[in-house]
């Protein structure tokens, strides 16, 4: 079971008002390679992987639910005192005419979140290397999204984001390092 | 640790129908992970305030990214 | 309508309690791939006792941050803000 925790990771600020970066956002909330997608993928993977990286996966699937909540943080300061006339300037009405001011799961697009985002082939290395790749996927989205503002207070939430990217990534590899050591275990055929 | 470096750069082919002034110096970035893919104990550590700040606990995994560093169109 | 003040003390509190649980965080992942190290199994032992005193003082203060952490009266848990408004 989880444990809802009253706060946030990391103190998410943001400076201004701004319905583009919104917008943008939403690829690291309902995005093939957003906070989501990992969530899910590592959460769901967990069932089928060798119990010495069972933990791993789990705890890595857990935080990326925070780091959801983080992303949603910054949609929703971003965008909660904007007007309809601010959120046409941005080019968001498509969004808004569905959705008004509500958050939703799909990309920077307006593609929505599919399951096929995710993979889970029950082998335990070609699952790493998913999870591996998924990582430096989500640091280069959150490059490019750190290249899309000039609000140092997203930035900063942001540049948080991508870090915790490369140390996931490093606790898979360590993973694959774990799997592929010869366990001297008795032969079970 | 591997000395390495946190991106690298190439120089992309310009060919005279290029309708954009070419940025002839790209970058894409190789984070430390990829060189010390397995963290070794007793690594050095940020104090609590600076790890969240940084986003890491271990100086040795910090990757800075301050936006994309590449030669400005036409230089 | 009256909202409750988020005073200086406040983001103090929630900001050192955030740095504490991110030290647990990054130790508990290094634990999941470093299951042996004991010296880190202490260090992470002495941000356990350092997090839920803080927690506690938290809880006191502003009310319980999650279930099973002592109940204020009246209850508090559904009142804002919640984690993204502060």
């Amino acid at each position: 079971m989880w444990i809802y925790e009253k706060k946030l990771q990391y103190p998410v600020r943001v400076s201004k008002c701004d319905v583009r970066m919104a917008k943008l956002l939403h690829e690291q909330y309902g995005g093939a390679d957003g906070e989501l997608a990992a969530a899910l993928r590592y959460l769901n993977q967990r069932y089928s992987i060798p119990d010495k990286v069972v933990g791993l996966l789990n705890d890595i699937g857990t935080e990326e639910f925070a780091h959801l909540e983080m992303i949603a943080t910054m949609i929703y300061k971003l965008t909660k005192d904007a007007t309809p006339e601010q959120i046409r300037a941005a080019g968001v009405d498509d969004h808004y005419v569905n959705h008004d001011r509500a958050l939703f799961y799909h990309n920077a697009s307006g593609v929505p979140w599919t399951a096929s985002y995710i993979q889970a082939k029950g082998d335990p290395i070609a699952d790493l290397y998913e999870d591996i790749a998924a990582e430096e996927k989500a640091r280069a989205t959150y490059q490019w999204l750190i290249d899309q503002t000039d609000d140092p207070d997203l930035k900063d939430g942001l540049k948080f984001l991508r870090e915790r990217e490369v140390i996931h990534s490093l606790r898979f590899r360590e993973a694959v390092e774990i799997l592929k050591e010869d366990q001297a275990q008795k032969k079970i055929f | 640790m591997a000395t390495f470096t946190q991106y690298k750069v190439y120089y992309p082919f310009v060919g005279p129908c290029d309708p954009c002034p070419p940025i002839r110096a790209k970058t894409y970035n190789t984070p430390p992970q990829l060189y010390v893919p397995v963290q070794p104990p007793g690594l050095p550590q940020y104090d609590p305030y600076t790890a969240l700040k940084q986003g890491t606990l271990w100086p040795a995994y910090y990757s800075p990214y301050d936006g994309r560093i590449e030669s400005k169109p036409g230089e | 309508m009256a909202h409750k003040q988020l005073t200086e003390e406040y983001y103090k509190l929630l900001h050192e309690i955030q740095a504490v649980d991110f030290v647990l965080v990054e130790l508990n992942l290094y634990l999941d791939t470093h299951p042996s190290d004991s010296a880190i199994i202490e260090q992470y032992n002495a941000y356990a006792v350092k997090s839920k005193q803080l927690k506690e003082e938290y809880a006191r203060r502003y009310g319980p941050l999650q279930h099973g952490d002592m109940a204020d009266k009246p209850y508090s848990w559904p009142d804002a803000p919640w984690p993204w408004q502060v």
